[in-house]
């Protein structure tokens, strides 16, 4: 009780404002779950990507607007990853600036190509329930269409889940930041990106699927891109060992206004990411896109109340990484979910990964710029959402709420077997590194920084 | 010759300026620098983590005669003074030579 005096003394008259923020949050988080998902769009014709959809009896025209749509969000969840760039450089020192935006932007080159060449093949060729095999290897023999999207040519499809392979490994960046070798980096993420990213987006998204035909929900990527990303995050975070100097030295973000913008284009980026996963331009899609703002907006709200209370400040950085937080958690859930749902996972999810990230504090491992503390924990909280909060008159599917607690089960059995696989296959990949070309910088160049060691170049001249 | 070091309030920079302009000691080198007195700087918070902060000062640097020196010091500390805790320190120390890189001229004359 005197700790909890103690922060709400330097900030006498404050108490006011306080309690109207908490009452504003709790009365609209009520107001909207009340209403029975007035503007949630009836059950789409087509069904999102990770559901399979009906085998269509005739099979439909290929739709100009559909194509469209999904053109420009695959271009959206592009810039998601420089997006990425810029919301990690910011938070690392100046000595790291360019070889944290490089991890990112790099990967956007190597995974466009891996992708083209054998990756659409191992995550959505129709092989086993567990791997998609090499038969779509350099896109040929691929039908025309995909049955994920069948109003949009295949092509369509392809390229917009090539950014969503992209953004992934892209993630784990977080937790190595201002520590790996480029080299390192660069083997890691190609055999990540196909022995991790590949078969976990087969099983969840591909019509044949384990997860897939056990009936997981999840609209656009919080197993399959989220829980990968951020367990294995945790992996090498554990794995690599901290920062030198880490707890000793400062290691505050160099740069909060770059963090502030990746953010921002982050979030504008996702509608194309969550939006986009409905692979039509219809009312499923305007659902994902105003759950994913929606949520997202109470997230930021969320962060920024909770850094009130325990800190007596509301920061960027908070107001930043609950905007990311909210639409991780949404991810899953967008096009499953009513707007009502979307608010209480909003203001959840940053409770969960504020709570996560001081536990990280306190245990003392070193996830950089909070990889597993956002995305792991983020989309976890994402996924099982998903089972709680869905409701049938969006697109078909109840959760725990609406009285079906068998899609909880089904989202844990996914969310474990996910954690558990990521979390063991990203150990593996670590030792095969570090055993070969050595994923570690020596001291001296982690001292020198990344920028000068590993691309010989420097962010900021005098 | 002494070297007159002021650590002041970024808001102060213009005052002192012109204070010192008025009576004709324009040549100034102003730094940003950062730094706290005895009452320590302002917490910052990152995601929870605690980085105690530096408080952004200038440091103002001349080079005057012996004579004018006093007049330097009246200037800065009247111009920089709000009275509040913050207000910066002056410090004043010797210096052996001066050399205007252009002429080549030394001492005083080159200041």
């Amino acid at each position: 009780m005197k700790g909890f005096r103690e922060f709400f003394d330097p900030m006498k008259g404050k108490k006011a404002g306080l309690v109207l923020m908490l009452s504003f949050f709790l009365v609209s988080t009520w107001a909207l779950a009340q209403q029975n998902a007035p503007a949630a769009p009836v059950a789409a014709p087509v069904a999102a990507a990770p559901t399979a959809a009906p085998a269509a009896p005739a099979a439909p025209a290929i739709s100009a607007g559909d194509t469209a749509w999904v053109l420009v969000s695959a271009a959206l969840v592009l810039l998601m990853t420089p997006g990425l760039a810029f919301f990690y450089a910011g938070m690392v020192r100046k000595k790291n600036v360019l070889a944290t935006i490089m991890q990112s932007f790099f990967m956007i080159a190597l995974i466009s190509v891996q992708w083209v060449i054998f990756g659409y093949s191992l995550a959505f060729g129709d092989g086993t329930p567990w791997f998609g095999g090499l038969k779509w290897f350099l896109l040929n023999h691929m039908p025309d269409v995909s049955p994920l999207a069948p109003t949009i040519p295949h092509l369509a499809y392809m390229i917009f889940q090539a950014m969503f392979a992209i953004i992934t490994p892209a993630l784990i960046c977080g937790a190595f930041a201002e520590r790996v070798k480029f080299t390192g980096f660069v083997l890691f993420s190609l055999l990540w990106a196909t022995f991790i990213y590949d078969p976990v987006c087969h099983w969840v998204w591909s019509p044949n699927g384990y997860f897939s035909t056990l009936g997981a929900l999840d609209f656009a990527g919080g197993t399959v891109v989220h829980m990968t990303a951020g367990y294995s995050a945790l992996a090498l975070a554990l794995l690599l060992g901290t920062r030198k100097g880490y707890g000793k030295e400062v290691m505050a973000p160099h740069n909060l206004t770059l963090v502030l913008l990746g953010a921002s284009l982050l979030w504008f980026g996702w509608f194309g990411f969550n939006a986009g996963s409905a692979c039509a331009a219809n009312g499923l899609a305007c659902n994902a896109f105003v759950t994913t703002n929606t949520a997202t907006a109470m997230a930021a709200l969320s962060w920024c109340l909770i850094e009130f209370i325990h800190h007596g400040k509301a920061t960027t950085l908070g107001a930043a990484s609950g905007a990311v937080a909210g639409l991780v958690a949404i991810t899953p859930a967008c096009g499953f979910v009513n707007v009502g749902g979307s608010l209480w996972i909003g203001a959840l999810v940053s409770l969960f990964c504020y709570l996560a990230i001081q536990v990280k504090i306190k245990l003392g491992y070193d996830d950089s710029l909070d990889a597993f503390g956002v995305h792991g924990v983020g989309g976890t909280f994402g996924a099982i959402a998903t089972g709680i909060w869905a409701v049938k008159a969006v697109n078909g599917h109840d959760g725990l709420l609406a009285g079906n607690p068998g899609q909880l089960w089904i989202q844990i059995q996914t969310v474990l077997a996910t954690m558990i696989f990521s979390f063991l296959g990203t150990v593996i990949l670590f030792f095969i590194v570090e055993k070969t070309i050595g994923f570690r910088v020596s001291a001296k160049e982690e001292e020198l920084g990344l920028d000068l060691s590993q691309h010989g170049e420097e962010g900021y001249h005098i | 010759m002494k070297k007159v070091e002021a650590i002041i309030r970024p808001s102060a920079l213009r005052a002192v300026l012109d204070g010192l302009k008025a009576v004709g000691y324009s040549g100034v080198t102003v730094a940003e620098v950062q730094g706290h007195g005895s009452q320590k700087g302002i917490t910052e918070s990152y995601r929870g983590q605690n980085v105690e902060g530096l408080l952004p000062k200038l440091l103002i640097v001349t080079v005057v005669s012996e004579k004018h020196l006093a007049k330097v010091i009246q200037i800065i500390t009247k111009t920089a003074r709000t009275g509040e805790i913050g207000d910066g320190k002056i410090f004043v120390s010797p210096v052996a030579n001066a050399i205007r890189i252009r002429t080549g001229e030394k001492g005083e004359k080159a200041i």
